[in-house]
């Protein structure tokens, strides 16, 4: 059973924002007006979260790309009164938006604020509306979304695997993040095999968890020189 | 006994003035109350239209004011079943006319609990997946259990002691006669039915006071389970239970100060009560004031990053007025007055108890919002104010909770009448006894015991 993971190397990462505009696209994310996103409404599934070190004029900012990190001890699914939300068998942190009631109850128990709810009816104004991915399900206003590793992808792969009459190889399935970063910061793969490249890069020197000491597990893991605090010293 | 209605008529008949005719005044309050409701009612309405953007909610705060109400509301309904279940057990005879307006406090203002959280879901229509797909490891689920549990607890409890009651408004003839029928379930007052009656009551007062317990400290256990910074605390539950019946004691003495006023039953209301009552109320504000300073002062010395953050929030930052207004309205307001009897008076307790409903709602509201505004990672730091919708809906809801207590007046004894005549004809001898049993060299009947709800009947 593949135990599936996310690497980032931060070292190769150019803060370009390409994970944040192919995961919104891929995953018709709606769309939020300027007022509403003033209003910290946006819905993106994955961020770039921004750690300033040092005092003006001396500063330093560095930006740290964060989707949901898919934890292995999830407090999020803990909580929901429904089970809207769960985690696979493969290690996914699925959200069943046809169930959820929408009590936000989820979003307060991630310690990593990486659930968004929908506030209003998704909009997507324009030409937007024709270049819904057909793949995956507009979600309705009032319930909570967030970042699937692109499941539906999984799902593609391992029929598409399965017609060739073949396991499914390392490569086959790819979160869209992971895919279009030009810079090949972010790996993706099974952690339980050993020489893939994200249960290498898992036993990097260089590889921390956010917030580990949270026990929540997570399997998106980042490379770094130095300290990342991640953001907790607050200036 | 045969019929019971006509040995209550003569003295206590002002206690079912309210029952036979309205006053004018009575319609205007109502039409005012019904007013409020609507508004509330409109911008629920354009809640659902639109969905929960039309409030004050965003990233990260996504929990406010309509949680601080749950928590309050849930907080005032441990008035009445916790109050007047103690009370009973306790033989304090002094709470013979205060009781079932406490209850009614209960099970009215438990439905607007339930209510808020309903209100505060994204997806209403989809409530009944609690039922549908429960996940019991999910702390709100333990609170539908609980507070349905409580409901009906409480409602039972607010009914038992009802049906003499009513069986006297069915022998008093006056309007919905059928209705005080059915109610009254053949209520005769046979010696029988006294018996069966005061059993239940006496083991109802004793399950309640678990259940109503076990209600507020899963609602903490919402809080306190999380992992987020000041509400994963051990103390949540014991200080939302203190904090419960700080509340419930403060909305009696408010509740009883109206009904006196408003029914002239000065005679049935006296200063003792509220002195009584001022003097649990002040214990309380000691205890929250202990819990409050345990709970700051670990925290601050623990001195966690991510916890001081928010400690500082309200300490001193942006949630510093609120705070400051709660431990003055919880605590130094409420201890002022009611630690000297002079102002321990029915003006005082009063005052007392509308400060300490503020710092209440204060409380819960500086637990909620501050720590949702601070979270681990602070990129996500976010602020919170309130729209006009989330108002209108608490206003609603406020103007709909006392429209149907007034309500519940015009159609049942808001002072049980079967209990203060008991008190009178029954009680004062069997206290007599009782304290010559506590006294050296005494015998009497009712020694190694005391004297029970359920067997004093029977003994007469």
């Amino acid at each position: 059973m593949p135990r599936w993971g996310m690497v980032i190397d931060l070292a190769k990462c150019t803060a370009c924002q390409a994970c944040v505009v192919a995961c919104e696209s891929e995953n018709n994310v709606a769309c939020v007006s300027p007022e509403e996103a003033g209003r910290r409404r946006i819905l993106s599934w994955i961020n770039l979260l921004p750690e300033i070190e040092g005092e003006y004029p001396h500063l330093n900012m560095r930006l740290m790309p964060l989707p949901c990190l898919h934890c292995d001890s999830p407090p999020c699914i803990l909580v929901c009164p429904v089970g809207a939300t769960d985690l696979s068998k493969e290690g996914l942190v699925r959200q069943t938006f046809a169930r959820c009631i929408g009590c936000r109850y989820c979003t307060n128990g991630c310690p990593y604020t990486r659930r968004v709810f929908n506030w209003f009816r998704p909009e997507f104004p324009g030409d937007l509306a024709a270049a819904l991915n057909p793949d995956v399900s507009v979600r309705p206003k009032g319930v909570v979304e967030k970042c699937t590793f692109c499941s539906h992808r999984l799902l593609k792969a391992r029929e598409e695997a399965k017609a060739a009459k073949r396991p499914l190889a390392e490569g086959d399935y790819v979160p869209a993040c992971v895919e279009v970063c030009p810079a090949g910061a972010m790996y993706f793969g099974d952690l339980e095999q050993h020489d893939s490249a994200v249960s290498q890069g898992s036993r990097n020197a260089r590889a921390f968890r956010l917030l580990e000491e949270m026990g929540t597990r997570p399997k998106v893991i980042h490379l770094s020189e130095g300290e990342w605090s991640g953001g907790q010293t607050r200036s | 006994m045969d019929r019971p209605g006509a040995n209550y008529s003569l003295p206590d008949a002002i206690l079912l003035q309210p029952i036979m005719a309205a006053r004018r005044s009575f319609y205007y309050v109502a039409l005012a109350l019904l007013g409020g409701a609507s508004f509330g009612l409109a911008a629920l309405l354009v809640q659902l239209r639109w969905g929960l953007g039309v409030t004050g909610l965003n990233v990260p705060v996504y929990w406010g004011v309509y949680i601080t109400n749950f928590v309050f509301f849930i907080g005032i309904s441990h008035a009445g079943t916790l109050i007047s279940a103690i009370l009973r057990l306790c033989d304090a005879e002094w709470r013979r006319s205060i009781t079932r307006a406490a209850e009614v406090i209960t099970v009215l203002v438990l439905f607007f609990g339930v209510g808020s959280i309903i209100v505060d879901l994204g997806r209403p229509d989809r409530m009944l997946n609690v039922l549908r797909h429960p996940n019991f490891r999910s702390p709100l689920l333990w609170d539908v259990c609980s507070i349905s549990t409580y409901l009906t607890a409480s409602t039972i409890y607010l009914y038992l002691p009802l049906i003499p009651d009513l069986a006297i408004l069915r022998d008093h003839g006056g309007k919905y006669v059928w209705f005080y029928r059915f109610l009254a379930l053949g209520w005769r007052g046979s010696e029988r039915q006294q018996r069966i009656l005061k059993g239940a009551i006496g083991v109802m007062a004793v399950v309640v006071i678990p259940i109503a317990i076990s209600v507020h400290t899963v609602v903490s256990w919402v809080f306190g389970m999380t992992v987020q910074p000041m509400w994963h605390s051990t103390i949540l539950g014991p200080y939302f239970v203190v904090g419960a019946i700080f509340s419930g004691i403060a909305s009696i003495i408010i509740a009883m100060a109206l009904i006196r006023r408003i029914y002239g039953l000065q005679d049935y209301l006296k200063p003792i009560h509220f002195n009584n009552l001022g003097l649990l109320l002040l214990v309380m504000a000691l205890l929250w004031f202990y819990f409050t300073f345990s709970e700051y002062l670990t925290t601050f010395y623990g001195g966690e990053p991510s916890h001081l953050e928010v400690f500082y929030s309200k300490l001193t930052g942006r949630f510093a007025p609120l705070f400051w207004v709660m431990v003055a309205s919880c605590f130094a307001i409420p201890v002022s007055l009611l630690s000297r009897a002079r102002t321990r008076t029915v003006a005082g307790t009063v005052i007392a108890s509308i400060s300490v409903n503020v710092g209440m709602w204060l409380e819960r509201y500086t637990i909620v919002v501050p720590t949702l505004s601070r979270p681990r990672l602070p990129w996500a730091e976010g602020t919170y104010s309130p729209t006009w919708i989330e108002v209108g809906i608490t206003l609603g809801f406020g103007a709909a909770f006392l429209f149907l207590y007034m309500l519940f007046t015009r159609f049942f004894p808001i002072v049980s009448i079967w209990e203060i005549r008991e008190g009178r004809e029954l009680a004062l001898p069997e206290a007599a006894a009782r304290i010559r049993s506590y006294m050296p060299g005494e015998t009497s009947d009712t020694e190694g015991k005391m004297p029970s709800i359920s067997t004093r009947e029977i003994r007469q």
